[in-house]
């Protein structure tokens, strides 16, 4: 199944391994402050609710 | 219900919610299928040889990080106009998806290029426009992360956007004099038109929408996050008081 | 609005060394050159019109970030915008003293300085006039790029950053301009798209650069 790639072998697998780094570094990031931010609005917010 | 209705937050944030893991749902399938067929199940072309399979990734990141910057011109002239806050928040958010998208591009165009060229790198005025407008992705991101009064940095943010597309558009066409007539005909830019044969051209433009789906499912959960972080900022200023 | 002139002019010359510095630093850019390329007298002719356009368009850099600095700092800049002047005028004016301080003694020097690269006879007269019709859009950029930074700390840096790729049209056709000349070609398109270029950048820059300063005062 695996397409025969010949001799662009390198170039096009490493096409498509930077693509995946960069996207997956990208969601990574936007999920992780997602998180982030979220907990720290939901710890402000008790605060508040505690005053 | 008009289409500013999106425009007040908390409404934002509740549909936004309701419709993101749909949206996450068609990213990973889109995505998944369209890059999965044409790796996997379609020919090489007679043209690229083997290489053409890095088009379902070229293509579409180009197709978004221009876009992108188009929408982050849109978003900023409304936050300009019309103060609505969501629209400035969502230009933020949709930055570094801008950016990413265009140093994908970059990197698939460079790489493509490599085998037909020879070398790494090649002032090809497709790829120099590329390069310029990765630059200016930079520029507003710095310019956002310098200022500390969100109003404020949603203002110049929002002037540097509309002032960057003038000159974005501008170094398109000062590029191409720059370069012109060296590579015609064998540019990297593979006009959809140009695309006759269905083989290729049906999962790309899967891939397409499953990249179109990412940035929508991302500039979703950016926008929330920001909204969130705005909310916070003010929690954090009324409890310094 | 030419007592703002007058005033700016002064402030520009006495603070920082005033034009000798745009000039110091372009004579030492044009300078360090051959010491990276070699001194190949024929290489050297071949990049003379790009390197120069290149080291006026640094040397323009240089004196950005006071642009606005001093006047946000002591509160004149709050006066300006209340002032019946219009504060798109007040930023044409304070590019305009930019222009006269850095730009226009760039464009006297540059080719006393491209003798010393060997540019060609036919590529002087052009050399000179791209720079002057291109380095008032330099400086008239450099204005909108300032009042996005204003009071920023390290704000040189961030303004480099924003302006540079601002910079890349008016480069791109005022080094096409110089050497065309200097291989012998016709340079008046280039050089009639560059005016353009800066005629629409004067129009422009001053409308972005005033909405800038109104949201920086408020």
């Amino acid at each position: 199944m695996w397409p025969d790639l010949g001799k662009y072998t390198d170039t096009i697998l490493g096409a498509y391994g930077a693509a995946i780094v960069v996207l997956a570094a990208l969601i990574i990031v936007y999920l992780r402050r997602n998180a982030r931010i979220r907990r720290a609005l939901a710890a402000a917010e008790a605060r508040k609710a505690a005053r | 219900m008009s289409f500013w209705e999106f425009a007040n937050p908390a409404r934002f944030m509740r549909l936004s919610g309701r419709v993101l893991p749909w949206v996450a749902g068609a990213t990973i399938l889109c995505l998944s299928a369209g890059l999965v067929w044409g790796f996997f199940l379609t020919p090489d072309a007679a043209q690229f040889g083997s290489t053409v399979k890095i088009i379902y990734i070229h293509v579409p990141s180009a197709f978004l990080a221009i876009n992108i910057y188009f929408m982050m011109f849109v978003t900023s002239l409304i936050w300009l106009i019309r103060r609505h806050h969501v629209s400035a928040l969502a230009a933020k958010a949709a930055a570094p998806i801008g950016a990413a998208m265009t140093l994908v591009a970059l990197i698939t165009g460079a790489l493509w290029g490599q085998p037909m060229w020879g070398t790494w790198w090649v002032w090809d005025p497709r790829l120099t426009s590329f390069l310029i407008m990765f630059v200016f992705y930079l520029g507003y991101l710095a310019l956002w992360a310098a200022i500390e009064e969100p109003d404020k940095a949603a203002d110049l943010t929002s002037i540097l956007a509309l002032v960057g597309s003038l000159f974005a558009v501008l170094s398109r066409y000062a590029v191409n004099f720059w370069n012109q007539g060296l590579h015609q005909g064998a540019s990297l830019s593979m006009d959809r038109e140009e695309n006759v044969s269905d083989i290729f051209w049906q999962p790309l433009v899967l891939s397409i929408i499953g990249f179109f789906a990412l940035f929508i499912l991302l500039l979703l959960i950016g926008t929330r996050t920001e909204i969130r972080s705005r909310r916070l900022r003010a929690l954090q200023m009324q409890e310094a008081v | 609005m030419r007592a703002l002139l007058r005033r700016d002019l002064r402030l520009a010359l006495r603070t920082g060394g005033g034009a000798g510095l745009g000039l110091a630093f372009f004579l030492i850019v044009v300078m360090l050159i051959p010491f990276g390329i070699g001194p190949d007298t024929a290489l050297l002719a071949r990049v003379a019109p790009g390197v120069l356009w290149v080291a006026a368009l640094l040397a323009c850099l240089l004196s950005l970030d006071r642009l606005f600095q001093a006047d946000a700092e002591d509160g004149s800049l709050d006066i300006l915008a209340l002032s019946p002047l219009p504060l798109e005028g007040v930023v044409l004016i304070k590019a305009l003293a930019h222009w006269l301080t850095t730009g226009l003694p760039l464009v006297l020097a540059a080719p006393v300085l491209a003798i010393a690269l060997n540019l060609p006879e036919s590529g002087y007269l052009w050399l000179i006039a791209s720079l002057a019709a291109g380095t008032p859009a330099l400086s008239a950029l450099g204005a909108f790029a300032a009042s996005l930074t204003v009071g920023l700390r390290r704000g040189g840096l961030l303004l480099s950053l924003l302006v540079l790729p601002l910079y890349i049209p008016t480069l791109i056709f005022g080094a096409r301009c110089a050497s065309l000349a200097a291989n012998g070609n016709d340079a008046l398109p280039a050089f009639l798209i560059l005016a353009g270029l800066s005629l629409g950048t004067l129009a422009v820059t001053p409308f972005a650069a005033a909405a800038a300063l109104r949201s920086q005062l408020r």
